[in-house]
């Protein structure tokens, strides 16, 4: 803030509230969308369960090592060549088996790359639509899309930097966090704002540093290449870092001799013996069918809070236990804890809630002050009827990216249902159709007067959601009344989330009503008085 | 005119601070990383020591840009930091 810029110098507390104010502007809406759709990640598997309503719920548990049998059966029989595949096994949370395969690049074509979803109980190619499904929201989450992975990792990174020193000087603003925390005041404008700012901030603070710290961490080989740069030059060197990271098989080169792959149902029975019958995760395997084939299996995300690699080596076509790689070094496994922390696989249910409320949270704490920066400064404006460009700008975006993502995200969902299944680039479009709505609030945010954009766009995104069960109910064979009476879970919660999600929308909606009305008189009739005292006051 | 002298001087130390907190802070968080390495363990772990680090620094400079009392407090305060790790990331690499 430039007024209080001084030689000497301003305040530390009110310096450290400019600095919280302008990182928390300038990236807010990006932090706010990944936010978001970050915190909807954490059920992404259910929601691409419920994106694929064609495919049966699975309603017996499975033995990982007869999946994963099966399913390296089929990779076998598509593409027989491979040089590698990767499957993920099926933990509870999905009912499709993922898998992806490379295979070699024939003369001077390119290096082939597959991938799939497979029926676990079939083996066979699972026939759903096609859809990213919640996978969307979980990459947008962090490198967004209509650009390179790159330069969106680059500016979530930015933005997660950002969050971060917001954070920390909005610790410092608050001298008074603990009392902040108790205090809320009602229906009193500004005020109200500030305080629930202050509550949902506090209340999920260890969560806020946890959760942007981590999530920076995640990508930090990209962000601060350089230790690696100067340090790790030779192809030894690269493969002992890469064994840090993860499970990393290092298979010769293949010799040519045609040998079938052991079984793989012997290898994940050994695993299972070591971990117990579910708590596998992945079965890779590099040269399958070739005499130096090797099968990393690894363990699964529940058995533990790490992402470091945990997994058995073995010779892919004996079958014999190779290695068992267990540990890593210090900074390796804390980031791989780290990394476990931001993603939340090892979750139980009932922490994959918390994670969820909390990450809510922390959505509406960037809203709330997204939305603060506007209310502060319209009581200070010269004529609240022609407030400057920067006002006007912020106060339309924040509709478009608080409201207009809602309505987005809903209509990514509508179009999941309504898109004819055969039609060509189908999962695109359901992409395509997410940003040309979220296109559309911008627009509809620009040219309508600021309160009846929220309270319009509010209402829409209330209800979408509302409708998206009647909407599942005609368009599929699994209605809401269908999944409660037979205990299917994932598709009534997911139901049932979407009403709720709309009743705030209403609330919200509502509430913006009104205040618009109350708070309309006293503002012209306060122009003058009451805005020192105000105005002065950072956000302590 | 003072008023004019004083503001522009206001603006040219905002935008110094800035500058110390966008370049800086990257700047120092990327020297922690690979003054890193200078630290007694394997390669990989001190890579992944200096990764792990980095943003804190990177946060720590930013704060500091906004703290310290004077512009050219906050660049002496860099300089002070780079001239200690700038040798162990020499030394490393």
């Amino acid at each position: 803030m430039p007024h209080d810029q001084h030689a000497k110098g301003p305040g530390f507390r009110q310096s450290m509230s400019g600095l919280h104010t302008w990182t928390g502007l300038l990236l807010g809406w990006v932090l706010y969308a990944m936010f978001l759709t970050g915190t909807v990640s954490f059920f992404k598997d259910e929601l691409s369960q419920w994106m694929r309503p064609e495919l049966p719920r699975l309603t017996q548990p499975l033995d990982p090592a007869v999946v994963a049998q099966r399913v390296a059966d089929e990779i076998g029989r598509i593409a027989p060549n491979a040089s590698q595949w990767s499957i993920k096994l099926p933990d509870g949370r999905s009912n499709t088996v993922y898998a992806f395969w490379r295979t070699p690049g024939v003369g001077k074509g390119a290096p082939g790359f597959g991938q799939d979803y497979f029926d676990p109980i079939t083996g066979h190619r699972a026939e759903a639509r096609e859809t990213l499904g919640g996978d969307f929201f979980y990459r947008f989450h962090f490198q967004f899309y209509y650009m390179s992975p790159f330069w969106g990792r680059l500016l979530a990174g930015l933005a997660a930097m950002s969050m971060l020193v917001a954070i920390v000087a909005g610790v410092i603003t608050h001298k008074k966090i603990f009392t902040d925390f108790f205090t809320f005041r009602w229906g009193k404008g500004q005020r109200s704002w500030l305080d629930a700012h202050n509550a949902l901030s506090v209340f999920g603070l260890p969560f806020h540093v946890m959760i942007t710290y981590t999530g920076l961490v995640t990508l930090m080989a990209l962000y601060v290449p350089w230790g690696e740069r100067t340090a790790i030059k030779t192809p030894a060197e690269r493969q002992q870092l890469t064994a840090e990271l993860s499970a990393f098989i290092r298979a010769d080169k293949p010799g040519g001799d045609k040998v079938p792959l052991g079984s793989i149902e012997a290898m994940v029975r050994q695993a299972q013996q070591r971990w117990g019958t579910t708590d596998v995760g992945r079965v890779n395997s590099a040269n399958p069918g070739d005499a130096t084939a090797r099968v990393a299996v690894t363990r699964g995300d529940a058995g533990r809070v790490s992402m470091s690699p945990d997994y058995l080596e073995f010779d892919g076509v004996t079958a014999k236990l190779l290695k068992v790689h267990d540990h890593v070094g210090a900074a390796a496994e804390t980031r791989g804890v780290l990394y476990a922390l931001h993603i939340g696989r090892f979750s139980d249910l009932e922490t994959r809630w918390l994670y969820f409320i909390v990450s809510f949270m922390g959505t509406a704490m960037v809203g709330t002050g997204l939305v603060m920066w506007t209310v502060k400064r319209r009581q200070k404006l010269p004529d609240p009827e022609r407030p400057f460009f920067g006002f006007r700008l912020v106060e339309r975006l924040n509709i478009a990216s608080i409201a207009g993502l809602s309505i987005a995200m809903t209509a990514f969902l509508w179009a999941n249902r309504l898109l004819p299944n055969a039609m060509a680039d189908r999962a695109f479009w359901e992409i395509h159709v997410f940003f040309i709505v979220w296109g559309l609030t911008l627009l509809h945010a620009l040219l309508r007067p600021a309160k009846s954009a929220w309270v319009e766009q509010l209402w829409t995104a209330a209800a979408l959601l509302a409708l998206i069960p009647v909407l599942n109910a005609a368009t599929t064979q699994r209605p809401l009344w269908h999944s409660l009476a037979s205990g299917d879970w994932v598709f009534a919660g997911i139901d049932l989330m979407c009403v709720a999600l709309a009743l705030l929308h209403a609330v919200l909606a509502i509430r913006t009503a009104r205040n618009s009305a109350r708070l309309r008189p006293p503002r012209s009739a306060s122009k003058r008085g009451g805005i020192p005292a105000m105005s002065r006051e950072a956000a302590t | 005119m003072t008023a004019r002298a004083h503001r522009l001087r206001s603006i040219g130390a905002l935008t110094s601070r800035i500058v110390a907190a966008l370049f800086g802070g990257y700047g120092l968080a990327a020297l922690c990383s690979v003054a890193a390495l200078a630290l007694p363990i394997s390669k990989p772990q001190a890579v992944l020591t200096g990764q792990l680090a980095s943003f804190a620094v990177c946060t720590a400079v930013v704060i500091w840009a906004f703290a310290a009392r004077s512009a050219l407090a906050v660049w002496i305060g860099l300089a002070l930091v780079a001239a200690v790790l700038a040798p162990l990331a020499w030394s490393a690499s």
